[in-house]
């Protein structure tokens, strides 16, 4: 081979190489542990009686029977939880004027949506549990219900807070202030109206917990399916009255996370005061329709939207008006505004235009509440904006790349500040444009579009640009009082065998995390990767941290793993400079052996250093004391945020005889700096596009005019299955950012972001020669023949 | 004894002996009749590789072999599996009898969070035993009863794939 040699052909060099992952093999062989597999001595098990309603009055709950019942150890209600449990409330201070309703774990006089957890049994197992929840005898007067967004926004209408003004939880607008005079002199203007289904996580393991409290040790312990340990061990401190330092929080195994699992949910809050009660460990494992009832929701978004643009295709102007709908209050402790926020706040990210109005109103709705799920706001921000570009192009008799190519921020022109205020440090729209439209083969599509229309077959191909927030600073939730970190946490240790152990305060829940932290370290300090050994997920040994989520753990996480594995390969080099009577800048380390930095000869390996450092050290100079552990915090500073950007693209089939649309191919370019892992960030993007266009075609939390969920099954809620989803090809630009050593950004939502608008967009496009258009996802066979006027 | 009704719990409290041959090994346990097969697996044999994921059939999560097929174990009572021959993820690892997929399955990271990966792997060895070379159509098309949430399927589908070719290459197993 004559292959010239690369940074990857470097001895250690892990940084940019697809390698599987570590603890793979372990979920391979089904010896995954999950909190739902644990079972600890004495545990109990709670299950939870369901409000049938979706608003109601509380009237009377009768137990008596239940707690006769052979098995059954406890039965709690909402007055008995609230006697040591304090309530919390979902606002942060900088979404000025936002409103939320204090909630408990069980509600104490009225349900606010159908599904609400009313009563907790703990029994000996979870079947007496349920047995148990027969005999509860709960009265309830029903209250007027607010269901949809325009019942919501009635005046006079039914009160999901009765006693408050109006069901709106928080309203913000933001404007250039030349958007009206922009749109007077506009030579073009598109407009439409789009709506968005509430859709859900389905993560394939239900949330699962287990709070075990020791009473003789002040101590709880809770093993909770979360990506967020150390917020919930603050939480559980702060609202149950127990010194931090007694609260462990343990993650383990995570079946699937996308955001949901980081949100207060009532049933895992009431469990933690169960097992309190109890002086025993309780679990809790959601069933398939618990989840749908009571995992949090996302995207129940209507936007309208117009675009103003010159005579050549120039876009001057937007102007925006999102209502979105989150439930009967705001989830804690994030809020259930953030999306919203960043819907007004991305529309229009990727171009140029200067003016712009948006206005956001968020309203409360007696269903369950909505929250951030992967992509927060991005899908909507991206579909609103790339259909009203195409809208824009057909009108212009613009190609859909020529029309982007002709309003993108040019690469060239970074730093840029958006209308809305995100600071873009150097995103390469431009780059990625160009090579989807190579990737795509684009001429030949359309040529192969034109020659199957003539025979009646309908394809569609749809592009989409995007921009993602990753790597957030404290301007994310810190500035408004959450006591959510941005910062994350490394130890790392050379241990007495010469081998490297990692505890870092990012988590895993597949997405490699662990598999990337050692890739870091083992590079960083020059041994093999089989010899580093991370460990997450357990506030007991793991510093604190932010943990994994928003597209922060390869970024930030990963930043940290590097400047503790520099500081610690520093302290090992000096020791080795004692020894060696050399210069510690003389030294290097290559394959865990300390070398001559020039030469590269081998002069003792890191084996020996640790031996003698914890071994001998009467043998080392007097005065060294060896430093081999080292404990090391990065918080992100310069950009607030690690914008990154790229474009998807897809080709589909709509058959106009059944309204069914077969995804033939995707394609996305992706820019998310520094790649560690190609394999692993190819995987986020396949699984987060997947996420995305069952989004865009089957997704849909369904509800009754009485606010019943209608479809909360895995047989009714259509989650996408291989079948039905394309091959997705992959290529990268990369634009590390200048703000970390590292340079690496977030990947994790970039799929999800602009999946659905691509697929809107090629269906439009599908549907072009019929003059029939779609707004709304996700894009049902039903929609697609009630557009084509045949239904 | 505390004074409740005993006819409350007349039902919950019946058990039936059941036997089968778990992994290779004869096993007998006291399972209350409306306990799923899923459960009883997970709870009396700790055997916590199969999953729960929709107690409906839907999702796959629950795959086991019974009798040497693939079946949901969360649509069966233990009850009715008295007397049979069961292999869960725990024993077709044991044996080998999968190596090659969970090989390539690792090599191609086509698991995320692996909570699907235990009966996406029962499913695979089920059709490889039945089509010996699929199409990727014929892959995709079998796997629809399994639902992961993380991989996109992809990875999945090109790991089954070679190891079809894998095996087709190297003659009967």
């Amino acid at each position: 081979m004559t292959a010239p040699l690369t940074s990857l052909d470097r001895p250690n060099s892990y940084i940019g190489r697809s390698l599987p992952r570590p603890n793979a093999k372990r979920l391979l062989a089904g010896r995954g542990r999950y909190v739902s597999d644990l079972r600890l001595p004495r545990m109990l098990y709670a299950a939870f009686l369901r409000s049938p309603h979706a608003h109601a009055k509380i009237v009377s709950i009768r137990t008596d029977e239940v707690r006769a019942l052979e098995g059954v150890h406890l039965v709690a209600t909402g007055a008995d939880l609230a006697k040591i449990c304090t309530p919390w409330t979902g606002a942060l201070d900088h979404f000025k004027g936002m409103t939320s309703a204090p909630q408990l774990p069980l509600p104490l006089d009225r349900v606010v949506w159908a599904g609400q957890a009313v009563v907790a049994v703990v029994a000996e197992n979870r079947a007496i549990a349920e047995d148990a929840l027969e005999l509860i005898e709960v009265d309830y007067e029903d209250l007027p219900i607010v269901v949809d967004i325009d019942g919501a926004r009635e005046a006079g209408g039914p009160l999901v807070n009765p006693g408050t003004a109006s069901n709106v939880c928080f309203r913000s607008q933001l404007d250039s202030g030349t958007v009206d005079d922009a749109f007077a002199h506009a030579a073009h203007v598109v407009e439409e109206e789009f709506s968005f289904g509430r859709h859900t996580a389905v993560t394939l393991e239900p949330r699962a917990i287990v709070a075990d409290y020791d009473p003789a040790a002040g101590m709880l312990t809770v093993h909770h399916g979360t990506q967020t340990p150390y917020q919930f061990q603050d939480l559980y401190s702060r609202h149950y009255g127990i010194p931090e330092a007694h609260v462990r929080v343990i993650a383990t195994d995570i079946g699937g996370s996308f955001g949901m699992k980081l949100h207060v949910y009532h049933e895992d809050m009431a469990v933690v005061g169960l097992s309190i009660l109890l002086g025993r460990p309780v679990k809790y494992v959601a069933d398939r329709i618990e989840s749908f009832v009571s995992d949090i929701h996302a995207r129940d978004h209507r936007v309208r939207a117009r675009m103003a643009l010159d005579a050549k295709g120039e876009i001057l102007a937007m102007d925006v008006l999102d209502l979105t709908a989150i439930g009967a209050f705001s989830t804690y402790p994030r809020t259930s505004v953030v999306e919203g926020n960043q819907v007004i706040r991305l529309i229009g990210a990727p171009y140029r235009f200067r003016n712009y109005r948006a206005t956001l109103e968020v309203i409360f709705q007696n269903k369950v509440q909505t929250s951030q799920y992967r992509a927060v706001g991005h899908p909507i921000a991206c579909a609103v904006t790339e259909r009203l570009v195409d809208m824009a192009a057909v009108k212009l008799g613009l190609d859909p790349f020529a029309i982007r190519a002709q309003n993108v921020i040019p690469d060239d022109a970074y730093p840029q500040t958006s209308p809305t205020g995100y600071r873009f440090e150097a995103l390469s729209h431009q780059a990625c444009l160009k090579r989807l439209h190579e990737m795509m083969g684009y001429d030949g599509l359309r040529a192969e579009q034109a020659e199957l229309r003539k025979r009646g077959i309908y394809r569609g191909i749809g592009i989409a640009t995007f921009v993602e927030i990753t790597n957030p600073s404290p301007a994310f939730y810190g500035v408004g009082g959450a006591r959510i970190s941005s910062q994350d946490g490394a130890i790392v240790s050379l241990t007495p065998s010469g081998e490297v152990r990692c505890l870092i305060s990012v988590t895993e829940q597949g997405q490699g995390t662990e598999a990337i932290i050692s890739q870091i370290v083992a590079d960083q300090l020059g041994l093999a990767q089989e010899h580093v050994k991370v460990i997450t997920g357990d506030t007991e040994v793991t510093p604190h941290g932010g943990a994994t989520w928003a597209c922060r753990g390869a970024g930030i996480g990963g930043e940290t793993a590097l400047q503790a594995a520099r500081a610690l390969k520093r302290n090992i080099l000096e020791i080795a400079a004692l020894i060696l009577q050399e210069q510690p800048s003389a030294l290097d380390i290559v394959d865990g052996e300390v070398v001559d930095a020039g030469t590269r000869s081998q002069r003792m390996p890191i084996a020996e250093i640790a031996r003698i450092s914890y071994f001998r050290s009467d043998t080392l100079p007097p005065g060294t004391q060896a430093q081999l552990t080292v404990s090391h915090h990065f918080a992100p500073q310069g950009y607030p945020f690690a914008f990154t950007n790229g474009i998807q693209g897809c080709l589909l089939e709509v058959d106009v005889e059944t309204g069914f649309v077969k995804l033939l191919k995707h394609f996305i370019v992706e820019d998310c700096g520094r790649v560690i892992n190609p394999m692993l960030v190819d995987e986020q993007l396949r699984g987060g596009i997947v996420q995305g266009l069952g989004a865009a075609l089957f997704e849909e939390c369904r509800y009754s005019e009485t606010g019943q969920l209608m479809n909360g099954s895995l047989a009714d809620y259509l989650v996408p299955m291989p079948m039905e989803m394309p091959d997705i090809v992959i290529a990268h630009v990369e634009t590390p950012t200048a703000d970390t050593e590292l340079g690496a950004k977030g990947v994790g939502e970039a799929g999800t972001a602009a999946a659905s608008a691509c697929v809107l967009n090629a269906v439009n496009d599908a549907l072009a020669p019929f003059g029939a258009t779609i707004n709304s996802i996700p894009i049902t066979p039903t929609k697609v023949l009630k557009a084509l006027k045949r239904f | 004894m505390r004074g409740f009704d005993e006819t409350l719990l007349d039902e919950a409290d019946e058990t039936v002996r059941v036997r089968f041959v778990v992994n290779g090994r004869k096993v007998a346990c006291e399972v209350a009749p409306r306990e799923t097969l899923v459960d009883c697996l997970r709870d009396e044999f700790e055997l916590t590789g199969t999953h729960a994921g929709c107690e409906m059939g839907a999702c796959g999560a629950c795959l086991v072999q019974i009798d040497g097929r693939a079946a949901h174990s969360c649509l069966m009572f233990a009850v009715q599996a008295d007397g049979a021959r069961i292999d869960t993820i725990e024993g077709l690892t044991e044996s080998g009898a999968i190596a090659d997929l969970q090989a390539e399955f690792h090599r191609r990271n086509a698991l995320q969070c692996g909570f699907c990966t235990p009966g996406m792997l029962v499913n695979a060895s089920e059709l490889l035993s039945q089509v010996a070379q699929p199409s990727r159509e014929q892959i995709r098309d079998a796997l629809s009863g399994n639902y992961c949430r993380c991989t996109g399927y992809e990875a999945i589908v090109d790991a089954i794939d070679a190891v079809a070719k894998a095996r087709s290459a190297g003659g009967a197993r």
